[in-house]
């Protein structure tokens, strides 16, 4: 197989040229970017987008009556239509802004979980989790009393389900928090047949959304999530907005995260009455421009299709991983069905650390992440310190893994 | 000189290859161990210390070649000192062994090894500790 033999839905050169940066260079050749799974690149419609708002419409949100005041707050909370349209949620009133998905899961371990776990209850979260979906519950844990129990990979990264059961006996199963897919090895998780089994035992599942969001469709309700979360700058929005996602009956119960302004309804110095939803949990001046960016991506995204964009990324990963193994000395780590995991290729290569890996291919202007990528357990489950990870998006192309693999063997030829 | 060429240069890949003083020492007087979470690079280096000179230094660990060629030739920098000259050795000792230049976060795993020994040192003879052990905050001294 080589590179012409990759189809795709995409029109990926007409995508490539909404991307400035992809017109980059790196000691005098074009960069190939394959650290989507880190943060995506951005295109031109986002830049645009955040630009003008600046130059036109900006103003703090929410308060000002002038007509300035009225343009961002409609372009602020337009977003929140779009990313419900995206998740397929139920209301525009249950999607709140956070600053990425590391604080929506905070915001519900903290509001949700320190008003209903307490001793003798059971937290359940994986081996796979990226730390921002595991440290937030060690936390809990520790402040509440309530048990933390966790579900391990087996040697292909895939969750081992029939623990589940041995789980279930060690108390009131409260609450799984489990990522959709793996950021460190790709794999998929059975996300509605979880939320089946943490329903039927009285709990709610929070689903970590942050690698599946930017990448395929996702619908909230068909996967029967009662909390997601996702960060902005991995679809190609700018750093610094998110979005968090909770069933309405569930956020009107729960008190608020964070206090001061904006959350409330009424302040008297002998207290304060909170605001409705989702406002009641975004106290402050919120990441006004970065929301409206955060929107004119998924319009993007939106716009080209996340079936499409799928279809691309399980192509290009497919080739991917026949390229990888055509490389002496390269193993890769997950499930080795293409169609079991996303865009995300985690491999070592044989006597070089990730770093020498990275450092090689970086001067090639081959940009991939090497270190244990915010999944300690995954590289100690795995018996290494760190691996090389390249991952996909929709613009990249069949050609930038071949300029992964020939710069592997240069590698190789380096440490031989 | 591409910064590939630089950094892979030949004496470093041969103290990769072929550390030298590699291994552990048994009837160590003092061992110490550096683990740098971020990257994963762990070393441990023993010393045999007589009448205050480092009579025989081992090191092992896992890491990159960065790590584990700078704390190779810092075992020969360091072997034969006494204990005060070779708590002096410094980091810009260490780089001009090593002799190319270095992105911030390659120097954490140049000078892991430099922290390592600095502990021992300490450990066996009270030599002073530098403050954050050469900017090295995040790395778990043992």
């Amino acid at each position: 197989m080589t590179a012409s033999d990759v189809h795709t839905r995409l029109d990926v050169e007409r995508i490539r040229a909404d991307f400035p940066i992809l017109a980059r260079e790196i000691n005098g050749r074009p960069i190939a970017y394959l650290d989507s799974a880190n943060s995506a690149q951005k295109p031109r419609q986002m830049i645009d987008a955040m630009s003008n708002f600046y130059a036109t419409s900006y103003a703090n949100v929410h308060r000002a009556v002038y007509q300035l005041g009225v343009e961002a707050t409609e372009a602020f909370e337009g977003t929140r239509s779009k990313v419900r349209a995206l998740l397929n949620a139920p209301s525009e009133r249950e999607i709140i802004f956070t600053r990425d998905t590391t604080e929506a899961i905070n915001l519900v371990a903290y509001s949700y979980g320190r008003t209903n776990l307490g001793p003798g209850d059971v937290i359940v979260t994986t081996e796979i989790e990226h730390h921002s979906n595991l440290v937030p519950w060690q936390q809990l844990a520790q402040a509440t009393g309530a048990e933390l129990r966790y579900v391990h990979i087996d040697e292909h990264g895939e969750l081992r389900l029939d623990e589940l059961a041995e789980i279930e006996r060690a108390g009131s199963v409260k609450l799984l928090a489990v990522v959709d897919q793996s950021n460190s090895l790709g794999t998929i998780n059975p996300i509605r047949d979880l939320a089946d089994w943490v329903h039927g035992l009285g709990g709610v599942i929070v689903v970590d959304g942050a690698q599946s969001v930017p990448h395929r469709p996702v619908d909230v309700q068909a996967m029967r999530a009662d909390f997601l979360a996702f960060s902005g700058h991995k679809l190609c929005g700018p750093s610094g907005a998110g979005a968090l996602w909770g069933r309405r009956e569930l956020l009107e119960a729960m008190p608020p995260f964070l206090t001061g302004g904006e959350m409330i309804r009424s302040v008297r110095l002998a207290g304060t009455s909170f605001n409705d939803l989702p406002w009641k949990f975004e106290a402050g001046t919120p990441a006004i421009a970065e929301v409206v960016g955060m929107g004119a991506a998924i319009d993007y995204l939106t716009g080209i299709g996340l079936d499409a964009i799928h279809d691309h990324e399980t192509a290009i990963t497919a080739y991917a991983l026949e390229r990888l193994a055509e490389v002496p000395g390269v193993t890769v780590h997950g499930p080795t069905d293409p169609a079991r995991r996303g865009g995300v290729v985690s491999f070592s290569l044989e006597g070089v650390h990730p770093h020498d890996v990275a450092e090689i291919l970086g001067a090639d202007g081959v940009c991939v992440r090497a270190g244990h990528h915010c999944t300690q357990p995954v590289m100690d489950a795995l018996g290494v310190a760190a691996t090389t990870r390249a991952s996909f998006y929709l613009y990249t192309v069949p050609e930038e893994i071949d300029r992964m693999i020939e710069s592997l063997h240069r590698v190789r030829g380096i440490f031989a | 000189m591409s910064v590939m060429d630089d950094l892979y240069r030949e004496h470093i890949l041969d103290h990769y290859k072929n550390p030298r003083n590699h291994g552990t020492i048994d009837d160590a007087d003092v061992s110490a161990e550096g683990v740098n979470p971020l990257c994963g690079d762990q070393l441990a280096i023993d010393l045999k210390i007589t009448d205050g000179r480092i009579e025989d230094i081992k090191f092992h660990g896992r890491g990159c070649s960065i790590s584990q060629a700078a704390t190779s030739m810092l075992t020969e920098l360091a072997e034969g000192k006494t204990v005060e000259e070779a708590a002096a050795l410094s980091k810009d000792d260490v780089l001009a062994e090593l002799g190319i230049p270095l992105s911030p976060v390659r120097l954490k795993c140049a000078l892991l090894g430099l922290g390592t020994l600095r502990l021992a040192l300490n450990r066996h003879s009270g030599t002073a500790l530098p403050e954050g052990m050469a900017g090295m905050d995040e790395v778990d001294w043992r």
